[in-house]
Order: C-alpha cells, then sequence, then structure tokens
C-alpha cells in the first residue's frame, strides 16, 4: 500500500479526495501566517506539501489603471499603498522614476535625506520580517523587541512629515519638508541604541536550536533557481549572488557610502534570516556616515507646478526591502501617465514559493512563506 | 470588443487619447516648443528652444550584433532618455529571447509587461525588460502585436515570465501561445474584461460577477 502510493502520486496530478492518495486543503485567504489575504492551495500526501498553487488578488485595487487617471504629483501618495511596511522605499522608486522621465535630478541634500529616510524604512521593514516571521515559527518574543524598535523609527517619521506609515515623504524633484531641528539627533541616538538591540534578537534566534531546526535546509533556492524565477533582493543574496542595486546601479546617494552586500550560501530560510539580519546591520552604518555629513542647499529641484514629460518612455528600479522595485512610465506628453507599470518584488518572489514547499512539511510552508517577506498590497496592487 | 471607439467620458477618465503612432515609433513630442503662458504678457517672448529629440536612433555593438543576427526582425533600435531598447518582430519573438539569454548574457527578465495604443494597427506593445549580471546592463524588447495575435510565451527561457504573462493576459487580453497555464491572476476567473486596455473605463466593472459573487448590487 505504500509503496503503491509513493508510486502513483508523482503520476496523478489532479487527483481528488476520492482518489485517497492526495488531499487538496486551503491554506487562507483568512490565515494570520499568511501576511494578509494570501490563498494557497495545498496538495498533500498525509502532511507532505506535493505542489500548491497560490491565488491572489483578493487587495488587487488596479493601481495601475488609478495611474492614467492621476497627474504625475497625485499618483505619488497611492504608491505607499503597495507595500505598506515600506512606503518610503516606494515613493523613492516613484519619485525618481518621474525625475527621469523629466529629465531633472534632486538636489544632493534631498538625495542625502532620501536616503537616510529609505535605510530607516529598510531596517523598519525588516523588523517587521523578522517579529513576524519569528512568530509564524513559534517564537513569541522577537515581535514585541522588534515592533518597540520601529516605533522609533515611525516616531522619526512621524517628526519628519507628519505620517507614521503611508508617509509620502518624497516629492517628484526632492523633499518637501526640511530636515527638523534634531534630525540628525534622532537618526544617530536610534542607530547607536539598534546596535545592542540586533544583539538581543542574535541572542533569541541565531543560535537557538529550534530555530535553527525550523529554518535549516527549508526552502532551500539555488542561485540558478533564483535568476530564473525573477526572484530579488535578501531572496537572491542568501543564494550566494552579490548583488544589489545599491551597488550595481546606485541611485539617490548610495555611491557615497561604504557598506557590504551580505550573502549566503545555502539558499535557505536560515541564511536569508541571517542575510536579512546583516542588511540592517549595514542600514544602520549607512545611516550613521549620511547624518554626518548633510549637504547644504535647496531640498526641491526646479521641476515646476505642471508636469508635461516629454513623450516617451523610462524605466527605473530601486532595492527595494523586498527585492527590484521597478516603474516603467510612458508619457504620452499630458500632465498624466499614459501607463505606469510596477514591478512588484512580491509579487515575483511569491512566484518561487511552490519550488521552495515542495517536498516539504505543511508546517514549514508557514515558514516559507515568512521568508520570502511578502506583503499582499503589493502583490495584488 | 475589438473597438476602438472613445469609451464613455468620465469625469474621472477625461484624459486625450495618445496620438496614433506607426508601430516602429515611440509617440512624437506633441509640440517642439511649449506657447508661451496666456498670463504673461512679457515684452520679450522667450526664445523658441526645441527640446533635443527624446528618441534617437542607436548603433552600438549590442545593436550590431542584433543587426547582423535577426536582420529585418529588428525592427529598430533606439534610445530613450539614455536606456536602449530594440523593437522587434513577434514573429521571432522566441529566437530573440533565447538568443538574448543564451549569447547576450540577458539572464534576468526582470519585467514584462504591455502598453495599449487602442488606436495603432498593431494594438499593444509588449515590454520585456531585460537585465544582464554579467554585464551590469540593461536592454527593453519593445513587440508590437496585433490584438488577434498570440505571440510566444516567454515562460521557457525564463520561468519568471510564468505570472507575468498571466498578469498580462488578464489586464489586456493577450493570449500567449505555449504559456503552461494561461488564467487569469489577480481578478477572479469568471470576470469578463480587461482593465488595462483604454477602452476599459476606470468606473467600468463586471457588475453580473459582483452581483452573483458578492451579493451587493455594485462594488462602488
Amino acid at each position: 500500500m505504500g509503496n503503491a502510493l509513493q508510486q502513483e502520486d508523482t503520476t496523478k496530478k489532479n487527483s481528488t479526495l476520492l482518489g485517497a492518495d492526495e488531499l487538496v486543503i486551503n491554506m487562507g485567504p483568512q490565515h494570520p501566517s499568511t501576511h494578509g489575504v494570501l490563498r494557497v492551495k495545498l496538495k498533500l500526501d498525509g502532511e507532505r506539501v506535493r505542489a500548491t498553487e497560490c491565488v491572489i488578488g483578493y487587495l488587487h485595487r488596479g493601481v495601475e489603471k488609478i495611474a492614467e487617471h492621476r497627474t504625475y504629483q497625485q499618483f505619488a501618495p497611492y504608491v505607499d499603498r503597495m507595500d505598506y511596511v515600506a512606503a518610503v522605499s516606494n515613493g523613492l522608486g516613484y519619485c525618481e522614476t518621474v525625475e527621469k522621465l523629466l529629465s531633472v535630478e534632486a538636489p544632493p541634500r534631498a538625495r542625502v535625506i532620501r536616503t537616510i529616510l529609505t535605510e530607516l524604512q529598510r531596517i523598519a521593514s525588516h523588523l517587521v520580517w523578522l517579529g513576524t516571521h519569528a512568530l509564524d515559527i513559534g517564537a513569541l518574543t522577537p515581535l514585541f523587541y522588534c515592533f518597540r524598535e520601529r516605533e522609533e523609527i515611525l516616531k522619526i517619521f512621524e517628526k519628519y512629515c507628519g505620517a507614521r506609515l503611508t508617509t509620502h515623504a518624497f516629492r517628484i524633484g526632492g523633499l518637501q519638508y526640511e530636515a527638523y531641528d534634531g534630525f540628525e539627533k534622532d537618526v544617530e541616538r536610534f542607530c547607536k541604541n539598534f546596535e545592542r538591540r540586533i544583539q538581543d534578537y542574535v541572542d533569541l534566534l541565531t543560535g537557538n536550536s529550534i530555530w535553527i531546526g525550523r529554518t535549516r535546509n527549508v526552502g532551500v533556492l539555488s542561485a540558478a533557481d533564483c535568476i530564473a524565477l525573477g526572484a530579488s533582493g535578501p531572496v537572491l543574496r542568501a543564494s550566494g549572488v552579490k548583488w544589489d542595486l545599491r551597488k550595481a546601479q546606485p541611485y539617490a546617494a548610495y555611491e557615497q557610502y561604504q557598506f557590504d552586500i551580505p550573502t549566503g550560501t545555502n539558499g535557505d530560510t536560515y541564511d536569508r534570516y541571517m542575510v536579512r539580519m546583516e542588511e540592517m546591520r549595514q542600514s544602520r552604518l549607512i545611516c550613521l556616515q549620511a547624518i554626518e555629513k548633510i549637504p547644504e542647499g535647496p531640498i526641491l529641484g526646479k521641476v515646476g507646478k505642471v508636469l508635461k514629460p516629454a513623450a516617451g518612455e523610462v524605466y527605473h528600479s530601486i532595492e527595494a526591502p523586498k527585492g527590484i522595485l521597478g516603474y516603467y512610465i510612458v508619457s504620452d506628453g499630458t500632465t498624466q501617465p499614459y501607463r505606469v507599470r510596477i514591478r512588484p518584488p512580491s509579487f515575483v518572489n511569491l512566484q518561487a514559493l511552490d519550488k521552495m514547499v515542495r517536498g516539504h512539511l505543511v508546517a514549514d510552508v508557514v515558514a516559507i512563506i515568512g521568508t520570502l517577506d511578502i506583503v499582499l498590497g503589493e502583490v495584488d496592487r | 470588443m475589438a473597438d476602438e471607439s472613445k469609451p464613455p467620458q468620465s469625469p474621472e477618465s477625461s484624459k486625450p487619447e495618445a496620438p496614433p503612432t506607426s508601430p516602429a515609433q515611440p509617440p512624437a513630442p506633441k509640440s517642439a516648443a511649449p506657447p508661451a503662458p496666456p498670463g504673461a504678457a512679457k515684452p520679450t517672448p522667450p526664445p523658441p528652444k526645441a527640446p533635443p529629440p527624446v528618441q534617437v536612433a542607436l548603433e552600438n555593438d549590442l545593436t550590431k550584433r542584433y543587426h547582423h543576427r535577426f536582420g529585418a526582425a529588428i525592427l529598430d533600435a533606439l534610445e530613450d532618455r539614455k536606456q536602449p531598447y530594440l523593437v522587434i518582430d513577434s514573429a521571432q519573438l522566441a529566437d530573440i529571447a533565447r538568443y538574448s539569454r543564451d549569447e547576450e548574457k540577458f539572464d534576468l527578465l526582470e519585467d514584462y509587461t504591455a502598453v495599449d495604443w487602442p488606436r495603432r494597427d498593431k494594438r499593444f506593445d509588449l515590454i520585456a525588460i531585460l537585465y544582464s549580471f554579467p554585464h551590469n546592463t540593461r536592454l527593453r524588447l519593445k513587440i508590437p502585436i496585433a490584438e488577434t495575435e498570440r505571440p510566444a510565451s516567454l515562460v521557457e527561457f525564463w520561468p519568471t515570465a510564468n505570472w507575468l504573462e498571466r498578469e498580462i493576459f488578464d489586464m489586456f487580453g493577450i493570449a500567449f501561445a505555449g504559456h503552461p497555464d494561461l488564467k487569469r491572476i489577480l481578478l477572479p476567473d469568471e470576470w469578463q474584461g480587461h482593465p488595462l486596455r483604454k477602452d476599459y473605463d476606470i468606473l467600468r466593472q463586471d457588475t453580473a460577477w459582483i452581483r452573483e459573487n458578492l451579493g451587493i448590487e455594485s462594488g462602488q
């Protein structure tokens, strides 16, 4: 009986419960560990996952369609609502793309402040990932620590622009707001504290045998698989590809700062954890370097109130916390974009889920969804 | 279905249609020099300075190799704001994709999407954004296709195209030949219409589907 099952289950693809060798169950859309409204159809053989199918779109709002009916400035707040735990990064990508379309550049001061805020946002985004990922796997404590630190970053955002989550921090051509008095001090204080705090997480998780048991060799993705599937960001780096858009094609002010690109070797969940932890340390270093010398000068370039980019198109992508975030904008010479395409890192990374979970246990699916660090607002747009 | 009629104009969609363009050409700039603002009665009119053309023909080693290899299938090689792109014949899409990946080392299909130009003969542009890790360069392929055409799927060359092509199918109704599992991805399977087409009004929805499945009169 057992042998017969094993021989059959690879050949029978679409058998149902009545086939008795494969059970199809739903995970989600309302499931706390799917990080939003993701539905995964699991085809199971006992506890083993044979195949999966993702059902997405529950949060689809038609962001790209909306963009065609707004002016360039009006659309900027919408991008904050895609990856809502990294709104600043989304805004940076959008503003820089429109600036390229207009062939203007933000002033140096604006670019440095943008870099600081974006790196703080990367830390905040990784903290949300760390807290929820550990929670999914069964470690309750890190969540509270992570959200404590994230709160400090959100306070800086709040003092800077009045908003905490969907910040709309940047404007096309630069910044609307000057850095507030004591901005550098706040960032410095956060960075100083954060060094010890990271050590707390490391103490809680890195050497923890339960953590290692749940993450090592789980959801392995080779470098070739990552590139073929388009997976980017920490997922790609954990597979050993030393590649980061901040280094490969620097934008904002990244070319001025020293930082490392952490990589893993196995491409498993543990490596992705290590890569993201190190990325937070590197982001902290970038912030510390940047606040040392914020150049003086204007914060908003000359872009005018009515934006009418010459007809044409431009593609620009940045290294968002979750991977390559790209914008492709076509202008027809009017004040509204003719087409805005957003290349969301979560959407493309989620495609790797099927490859990663095959052969693993149901409980590992939760760990693997967590390690992909998806945000459904961005997957569905 | 295949009409080119203007969609009903709602206040939200009062945007003018883009000028019709030939398949090989990107939209031309509408006016060379911006007209003087009506309110500003300046004694000296601003000197008419024509902006340099945004799209310029591109010729470098890369485009030469493509031209040499594929000849007439490379319809055009252009550069827009320093970003190169090739306009290619959809019939040769698979060959050019294989060549780009294997010979030119564009190993990552960074993005794949479409743009609707309803007044054109070939209604859609498929846009493939390729990235090469070894060379750290990008190249855009622009593939004009007619509405009824079924372009070759790129899943065979870049598996990441799977979901990207499903999204294009969902949003534009372009069916890819040879796609392993072509169905909608973001909208429900039974939904009628393809929202990112220009003749799909922003306020339009599949009311029948909403009534049947959500039990409400309207989704708005």
